[in-house]
């Protein structure tokens, strides 16, 4: 079954969705939607950096992407506003991660793979990655849910619970980490922020608990990824852009339909 | 014994010393309020007794086994965050529906317990975060100018309910608080701060500290004076007006 590109692709971007969705409901709470986008730009960087050492994309990915996350969150905002910060890193780290990859002599690299993403060249192992990176971002989300949604709430009510709340946001920044390191191959490091925030953003207008966002989340991205897919098989278009389109209509058809039922109510 | 000491306690925030030198102590079951004008400290005198800041220099001493309800300034829920005032009440721990219905009737604010957080009108919201803090049976109940927003007899309503909480629970409760009239007369012990403790003691004895009228005003103690002892109407009166025209 697995011999199939198709059903390899499929199994990666449901791989994807599912650890993607619930991490970016806290994304969309804490307002960090800037946050990820900084570290899945400087995924790019550690794409140049496994090429230039010859070690694994995924590692190299990984590693640039929790140094970044870790730099942003520590630095201050004493002179310049957050997102101010982020856009500087952001946009300098992908353009950095680029230049260096294209120095690099004796290396062809398909570029457009690593910005958009490359689903249907999906290996066995790249699968083996993605699920294990994925059910391992699950795993942290679930154990830690209640500590990280009080101290999304706010950090001085969880630090009264008993909770670090400077942990709790460490443990998050670890996990959009590997999420930005499973979901390169899938989406690339440009449309990420889509995986992450959309489906949450989308699935708000249905959700009366934290709890119920996620899991609905969880179905739109999974059904966004299969359906993008399947979309990008029949009209021969690029299948990350696909998913993302897909979820964008998503996030459309919610919020149209939460303006009607006001409306209806008012 | 005190349930949570301070000794010489200088915090910092950034290069800013918001706090040097303070000692403070808190009793079971003792109503202390603390008040001071803006940026003097006061919460952070508080978020560095719950942990929340390090301090610089000086000790904090929690009790063994202190169970701490708090109530923050102002909780900001982002609008694409979800929660019904169940859901709030069971974070970070699972509650039952009977310890939640308690804690609702406690607070005043039961039948509510399906709405969406974000739905809650300023003053049931705040007896939410109040019965959220009082649902672990807190030693001290901790409440930072929880009456923000709310109008005159709505924040006489809601401390009178934190006094009665009190006598329920038998917690200490530490305010902070820049409504000085009505907070005062609940209060066993005020503490005027302003980067340091300029005064402490009995409401009484706080209102007519020199430390305290030099921060506050004759104005504001004179608005205090009116409050309690109605006969001094006039005098407070010709007094302000007296000031009006002097600052002119």
């Amino acid at each position: 079954m697995l011999d199939d590109f198709l059903v390899r692709a499929a199994l990666a971007g449901v791989g994807v969705a599912i650890a993607a969705a619930p991490l970016g409901c806290f994304v969309v709470w804490r307002r960090m939607a800037y946050f990820g986008e900084a570290t899945a730009h400087a995924a790019i960087l550690g794409i140049a950096m496994s090429l230039a050492f010859s070690m694994s994309i995924f590692v190299g990915t990984l590693a640039a992407a929790l140094v970044m996350a870790l730099v942003i969150s520590g630095l201050s905002q004493r002179t310049y506003a957050m997102d101010t910060l982020l856009g500087v890193v952001a946009h300098s780290s992908l353009a950095v991660g680029l230049v260096a990859v294209s120095l690099m002599d004796g290396v062809r690299v398909d570029l457009m793979s690593y910005l958009f993403g490359d689903i249907l060249a999906v290996s066995r192992g790249d699968l083996a990655v993605i699920w294990m990176g994925s059910l391992a971002v699950c795993g942290l989300v679930a154990w830690r849910w209640s500590a990280l949604l009080t101290a999304t709430l706010n950090p001085d009510l969880a630090t009264a619970a008993g909770i670090d709340a400077r942990r709790e946001q460490l443990i998050f920044t670890l996990a959009l980490a590997v999420t930005v390191a499973v979901a390169i191959k899938v989406v690339g490091v440009l449309l990420i922020t889509a995986m992450l925030v959309i489906p949450g953003a989308a699935a708000r207008p249905f959700s009366r608990t934290p709890e119920v966002m996620a899991a609905i989340a969880m179905v739109i991205g999974t059904v966004a990824a299969l359906g993008g897919l399947r979309l990008s098989f029949i009209y021969d278009t690029p299948t990350g852009p696909t998913i993302v389109c897909v979820l964008a209509a998503a996030f459309a058809l919610a919020n149209l339909r939460a303006l009607f039922a006001a409306k209806r109510q008012s | 014994m005190s349930l949570i000491t301070a000794t010489g306690l200088t915090v910092k925030v950034g290069d800013v010393t918001a706090l040097s030198g303070v000692n403070f102590a808190i009793r079971q079951g003792e109503i202390v309020t603390i008040v001071g004008p803006n940026g003097s400290g006061k919460s952070t005198l508080l978020r560095a007794l719950i942990g929340a800041v390090p301090p610089a220099q000086g000790l904090v001493e929690r009790a063994p086994k202190l169970k701490i309800g708090y109530v923050p300034q102002k909780l900001a829920i982002d609008a694409t965050l979800p929660l019904t005032v169940r859901r709030f009440l069971n974070l970070p721990h699972r509650r039952t529906d009977a310890e939640i219905d308690q804690a609702l009737r406690d607070t005043g604010v039961s039948g509510q317990v399906d709405r969406q957080m974000s739905t809650l009108s300023g003053g049931q919201f705040q007896r939410v975060m109040l019965a959220r803090a009082v649902m672990d049976r807190p030693d001290l109940l901790i409440l930072d100018e929880a009456t923000q927003g709310l109008d005159q007899p709505g924040s006489a309503a809601f401390y009178q309910m934190i006094a009665d909480l009190r006598d329920k629970l038998g917690c200490a409760v530490l305010m902070v608080s820049h409504e000085l009239h009505v907070v005062m007369s609940a209060s066993d012990r005020v503490i005027c701060l302003n980067g340091h403790v300029c005064c402490e003691g009995a409401p009484d004895v706080v209102v007519s500290a020199p430390e305290y009228r030099a921060l506050f005003g004759t104005g504001t103690g004179g608005a205090l004076a009116l409050y309690r002892h109605e006969h001094s109407h006039s005098h407070d009166h010709d007094h302000s007006h007296h000031d009006h025209e002097a600052a002119q």
